[in-house]
């Protein structure tokens, strides 16, 4: 018996004329957006149940053991440059957990266990608990999503994500009228991240975001990048990409999501709340107070390339503007 | 000493100073690499090897009086000369390669912002003293020449400030320069103080 018939066993009656698979794709997209149809990945989400309360203590891998993520959801990009290269994207990484300069993460971020993982999630929602990253990721479909991110430090790259939004997570939790913010924390742990033995910034690194902005589909809770999965010093096994953020908002190696009514701590802005404000929202008409925010430098260039603008949003005010309708971008930094 | 030694001394200096420029000449042409953001590893590779350099010269001075080895003075200009000259390059990678002559914005970085401003001033600071290097400068100044050059103290406080004012969040390394710069600085003013109770107690017998 064959399943799959090869092409010169199918009648050309057989064949569904291409504009009659046309129609029937639109009637299934209009279905889906008004939502008369429950997509698979969706219907597949089973209820999360924190792992207190699960009868099987065997951990599952949430990943494949290869680390390529693959069936992968294609996502409309609006970024017309090439991605930076694996290399520098994966070589040239804040994350002062594993030491101050550029390259420390590379070189040290190999200590971190990302497997079994947790991610404790607390504060105002319904189903609150600590919850397996395996349970967290299933069913959710994958996208691979090319976002510029922006350093603070005025250096950009483009970077192939793989990940799905936030906000689908976050329902999940069914966060109360109560829930106007998210806060999320990295993991705190001196024997995998030997920065944390100094008191750089107050550890565990925290970030936040308001209800609106986790909730925004632009928001995306990685995994991977580059069709696999994240590498430590790129925040593995779970982070945040904000793309219209500056990128220390976009926390790695998350732990723990706390929902609040009040807006939350955050590691810059308690370092220092002049140079780092909550929202830091990309402002090129928003100096840093040591340095413009105008330009910035793209990674992986030569020595002459020259800076390029930098723009509002990062590029992606189209979609998210709406949120700070009310907001004096100038003051609230 | 001879004049054959300390020329083989200097040249010696030359070439260990002149290392971290053709190593970075060399990673700009394909050995090794600059790493994802080449411009501003150029930048800091000449920023703290400026630091150095200017740390090292004002070493000279003590590490003479402590060892009683006189020719080492004799090193003194080679280094300065050299110090300005990374200094040079330095604000060149800044004002060339990163910010493409970009007047406008510089001049709002050099009157705006604090870190910049500092590095600038050190910058001016170093310009005169490179000018007077000459043996004829030093004679014609006379005594003067000695006064003029006391600021490079000065354009070293403004460096390990610009250093320091750069910095994110971790300064350690800023930290440490100016532990250096404190204890050399230190040396001169215990030196002078020193001097002047000499002077005193000669006056007073």
């Amino acid at each position: 018996m064959t399943l799959i018939k090869r092409p010169q066993d199918i009648k050309a009656s057989e064949i569904t004329p291409e504009s009659t698979f046309r129609q029937r794709r639109m009637l299934l997209k209009t279905a889906l957006a008004m939502g008369l149809i429950k997509t698979a990945n969706l219907s597949a989400q089973e209820d999360l149940i924190p792992l207190n309360q699960k009868e099987s203590g065997n951990r599952e891998q949430p990943f494949p053991e290869s680390g390529r993520l693959n069936d992968l959801k294609s996502w409309p990009s609006n970024v017309s440059s090439e991605p930076t290269s694996f290399e520098d994207v994966t070589g040239y990484n804040n994350y002062y957990e594993f030491g101050t300069s550029k390259t420390d993460p590379a070189s040290n971020a190999h200590t971190l266990e990302t497997h079994p993982w947790t991610v404790t999630v607390e504060g105002e929602a319904k189903k609150t608990g600590t919850f397996a990253l395996e349970d967290i990721i299933k069913g959710h479909t994958l996208e691979e999503r090319i976002y510029r991110f922006r350093c603070v430090e005025a250096w950009s790259m483009v970077v192939p994500w793989v990940g799905f939004p936030l906000g689908d997570l976050l329902k999940r939790f069914e966060p109360t009228s109560q829930a106007k913010y998210v806060q999320f924390f990295t993991l705190n742990d001196p024997d995998q991240m030997p920065g944390v033995r100094y008191p750089v910034l107050r550890w565990p690194y925290r970030e936040g975001l308001t209800i609106e902005e986790a909730m925004h589909p632009l928001t995306l809770l990685t995994v991977g990048l580059y069709g696999q999965v994240l590498p430590n010093q790129n925040g593995a096994p779970l982070r945040l990409i904000v793309p219209w953020k500056y990128g220390f908002k976009s926390i790695k190696s998350i732990v723990r999501i706390r929902f609040m009514d009040e807006q939350p701590q955050t590691s810059w802005n308690m370092a220092n709340a002049r140079e780092y404000g909550f929202y830091s929202n990309v402002n090129p008409d928003k100096s840093h107070p040591r340095w413009s925010q105008a330009t910035e430098r793209v990674l992986g260039g030569s020595i002459f390339s020259a800076r390029v603008p930098t723009m509002l949003f990062n590029g992606y005010a189209e979609e998210v503007a709406s949120l700070y309708t009310n907001l004096n971008l100038m003051t609230n930094y | 000493m001879t004049r054959r030694f300390l020329g083989f001394i200097k040249a010696l200096v030359l070439l260990a100073c002149l290392i971290p420029l053709l190593h970075l000449l060399a990673r700009a042409n394909g050995l090794g690499d600059l790493g994802a953001n080449p411009v501003q590893e150029i930048l800091h590779t000449l920023g703290k090897t400026s630091l150095n350099l200017i740390l090292i010269t004002l070493i000279i001075t003590p590490l003479r009086k402590e060892t009683g080895l006189v020719w080492l003075v004799g090193l003194r200009r080679t280094l300065g000369l050299l110090c300005f000259c990374y200094v040079v390059f330095h604000a060149l990678t800044y004002i060339a390669l990163d910010q493409g002559f970009a007047w406008n914005s510089l001049f709002v970085d050099v009157t705006q912002r604090p870190y910049i401003t500092l590095g600038f001033i050190s910058l001016l600071l170093m310009v005169p003293l490179a000018l007077t290097s000459t043996n004829s400068a030093q004679r014609r100044l006379g005594r003067r020449w000695a006064k003029l050059h006391r600021l490079i103290y000065l354009a070293a406080i403004l460096g390990v400030l610009h250093f320091l004012l750069q910095a994110k969040i971790d300064i350690s390394d800023p930290i440490f320069y100016s532990v250096v710069l404190l204890l050399l600085l230190g040396y001169r003013i215990n030196t002078w103080l020193k001097s002047r109770q000499a002077i005193k107690n000669r006056g007073d017998s």
